[in-house]
């Protein structure tokens, strides 16, 4: 990732590029399997576990982590923190790349992908908090490939068009923050038809609050932490005023997912105390709640704390990827680990190695297709013909 | 980062308006669904099953499902647990320890689809692919489904199974109740096969009264409770049993509430989003905008102020630079003139300093006007 073929004539087999070209093989030849002999080769999918790893990393967390771009541009446009201006595009790309990854993923998932669209086009069911998920993960794709699009725009010199889409700026960021919402708190909504199956101490109902909150802790952790790695692999790319502003995006957004995390654990304990499971935490399952509560909610807050009070912009970065890492677990536990805990062992899942080729792969292909945007659009540098908008 | 009031006040509604996810809409409500009037239903009552998967076979030939492994007749597939699977819509699983005295020999229960009054598939459903007839069967409608497998997420039973070795058009499978024969008036395949009347076909309130009776009369050879009356809100499949449920491998921590009251919250919540959300943060973003405009204004009001005062000093500066020189060219005609007559006071003075005084006269008063 350090050098870039593409644009620097550099060689072209460089660890990272034979890397991701094995990786890249290796999923279109599962792909190939996925689509020509059905999931049933490919997955460890079964009738007690309908969903794998394909709804719970790829989608889940895919969606969690991608809530940056939605957290940022708020705090900018609409809270009118400006001196976070820098971490917008940044944040953008990876929510919309995200997004796309997250819908791409479903296509593998679903048994007949051509259909998806049959949800807005043939039949509604409107009682459904997948319904709502897909209207608005369709509607938010939409959203933030148009707030993405003036970069792209920049890129090939479209002024005029460009002009019209940053006019919307504002009214796309709203949007943004209510399908954000909306499917955001939904994806956790999904497990509340399931009481009998999600174990007590994750199935609460407050988990649409509780997915919400964590997504926003996920957006600012992963905005810190992927101004982190452009910075390591991309600065070459960076202005002066991305270079400048990156430990005032760090400590900012640091000092606000410390707030944040602070009030997640509180709604988490009143969560345990709603449905009264204190006596289930000296289980084996209660002890992993703990090891999500404490390590990676509690123990973030407190060293992101430490990290702003210090300047510690090494700290802060560490506790991103911490927290980042503790978001991905949480969703993990609700759609797997802690996902049919009344199952015994031999009806439990475990992907199948080939569905971890295809999430591989499409992380591969999101960092294959960052690096491909960063290195030829203004997204770590501002346009020197075009105003900040 | 500094918090203003106003800010701290903004943040403060969104998160007011946060909360109103997740809570439970109906929870006060009193509309209660028990069911169309006159569904129908089956009642299994595992005290007469011997366990002989004729169902299974009736089932099988009814709905045209592939031949089984190993055919009808073998019991020993009975030697393992099993589940509905997408070429089975019921099995019968054998229990053979058994705590009621008053039973001799192993029991069986038969799994198959339940049939909820209020199907949690049905609802989880984002194409309905399901419906809940008139009669009382939850059916599925293949040529609109996803393969999303939310339905099989959803079911509390663990009932619907899914077609994964299918490419191109897998579906859901699930016991239909048989609902193109019951339509016609048929019996479902299974209740027709079974040779011991374990299952009776009937009105669901027919069945719920056949159920008490059989209980009343029986008290030592069932447990108090009828499977189905309440779990999930009620299924149009009933049991009875002879040992509490557990034992028979059926939940009985489902509870009593139906599926759609589950998430009916949740959605509750969507409206409250999308009507709040927008105003709230077209205000927010109003009300920082107004402080930036406000702000400007005074910074350009204090610009203002101080170029004027500045510019006051400068004048004032000026016109007292320019007094100060008018003066200093006065002292210097002054002395000049002074200087002229004194030298022309000289008696000793000759003609030529005489001229000579009179141009050094005349130069500085000719620069002074």
């Amino acid at each position: 990732m350090s050098d870039d073929a593409a644009t620097t004539g550099k060689p072209l087999f460089t660890p990272f590029n034979v890397i991701a070209g094995i990786i890249v093989v290796l999923g279109l030849i599962v792909t190939v399997l996925r689509f020509t002999a059905g999931l049933d080769a490919v997955t460890n999918l079964s009738d007690y576990n309908p969903w794998g790893i394909w709804i719970g990393f790829d989608l889940l967390v895919g969606v969690a982590l991608a809530a940056g771009g939605f957290v940022t541009s708020a705090a900018v446009y609409l809270f009118g923190m400006k001196k976070y201006h820098s971490a917008v595009r940044p944040a953008i790309l990876t929510g919309f790349l995200g997004y796309a990854l997250v819908v791409i993923a479903l296509n593998y998932d679903v048994g007949r992908p051509w259909r998806l669209p049959y949800p807005f086009i043939i039949q509604q069911g409107t009682t459904s908090l997948l319904f709502e998920v897909a209207a608005c993960v369709a509607l938010y794709l939409t959203v933030l490939f148009v707030e993405f699009s003036p970069a792209a725009m920049e890129w090939l010199g479209l002024k005029r068009a460009r002009k019209l889409v940053v006019r919307l700026t504002i009214l796309l960021t709203i949007f943004g923050v209510v399908l954000s919402t909306l499917h955001q708190s939904s994806l956790g909504a999904l497990f509340l038809i399931a009481p009998a199956k999600l174990h007590p101490l994750w199935y609460s109902p407050y988990i649409p609050v509780f997915f919400f909150i964590s997504a926003i802790i996920a957006g600012l952790s992963m905005v810190i932490f992927e101004s982190t790695l452009s910075h390591r692999f991309f600065a070459d790319k960076m202005d002066e005023a991305h270079l400048k502003e990156k430990d005032t995006v760090a400590l900012g957004f640091g000092k606000a997912a410390s707030l944040v995390l602070a009030g997640y654990f509180i709604i988490k304990v009143i969560g345990i105390s709603e449905s009264n499971n204190w006596h289930l935490l000296p289980t084996n399952y209660g002890l992993w709640f703990l090891v999500e509560l404490l390590g990676f909610i509690a123990l973030p807050s407190f060293l992101y704390a430490v990290g702003v009070r210090d300047k510690n912009i090494k700290l802060i970065k560490w506790t991103a990827a911490w927290t980042v890492l503790g978001i991905a677990i949480n969703r993990l536990n609700i759609s797997l680990i802690a996902f049919n805990w009344h199952l015994p062992a031999s009806e439990r899942y475990f992907p199948h190695w080939m569905e971890i080729v295809i999430t591989v792969f499409l992380v591969t292909l999101g960092i294959l297709a960052f690096r491909f945007i960063v290195t030829r659009m203004p997204i770590l540098y501002s346009h020197p013909d075009y105003e900040d908008h | 980062m500094s918090i203003t009031r106003r800010k701290f006040l903004g943040w403060l509604g969104a998160a007011t308006a946060g909360t109103t996810i997740g809570k439970t809409a109906n929870a006060a409500s009193n509309k209660q669904f028990s069911g169309y009037p006159n569904s129908m239903g089956v009642l299994f009552d595992n005290t007469r099953c011997i366990g002989c998967r004729k169902c299974e076979e009736g089932c099988n030939k009814v709905n045209e499902l592939p031949a089984p492994d190993k055919p009808f007749d073998d019991l020993t597939v009975l030697d393992t647990k099993r589940r509905t699977d997408p070429k089975a819509y019921t099995i019968v699983n054998r229990f053979d320890a058994v705590s009621n005295a008053n039973i001799k020999g192993p029991l069986y229960r038969k799994v198959q689809c339940n049939h909820c009054l209020e199907p949690a598939c049905a609802s989880a459903c984002f194409v309905r692919a399901f419906t809940k007839t008139q009669k009382g069967a939850v059916i599925y409608d293949e040529s609109v489904c996803v393969g999303c497998r939310y339905c099989m997420i959803a079911c509390p039973f663990e009932i619907p199974t899914y077609e994964y070795d299918s490419a191109f058009d897998p579906r859901v499978m699930k016991c239909t109740m048989c609902s193109p024969r019951i339509e016609k008036g048929l019996l479902p395949g299974c209740v027709q096969s079974c040779p011991t009347e374990a299952l009776t076909y009937g009105k669901r309130t027919d069945l719920l009264k056949v159920a008490r009776r059989r209980i009343n009369k029986f008290p030592d050879r069932y447990v108090n409770h009828i499977y189905g009356e309440k779990e999930m809100g009620g299924t149009n499949w009933l049991y009875l049993s002879a040992v509490p449920f557990k034992e028979v491998g059926m939940r009985e921590d489902l509870g009593a509430t139906p599926a759609p009251k589950l998430t009916a919250g949740a959605l509750s919540g969507v409206p409250i989003v999308v009507g709040l959300w927008p105003v709230l943060l077209t205000g927010i973003y109003a009300m920082n905008k107004r402080k930036e405009k406000i702000a400007k204004e005074e910074t350009n009001l204090a610009v203002a102020a101080a170029v004027e005062q500045a510019n006051a000093e400068a004048k004032a500066n000026q016109k007292a630079e320019i007094e100060a020189l008018n003066k200093m060219k006065q002292k210097e005609i002054d002395n000049a003139v002074k200087k002229a007559l004194e030298e022309a006071a000289k008696p000793e003075d000759e003609d030529e300093g005489d001229a000579q005084s009179e141009k050094a006269e005349k130069k500085p008063s000719e620069e002074g006007s």
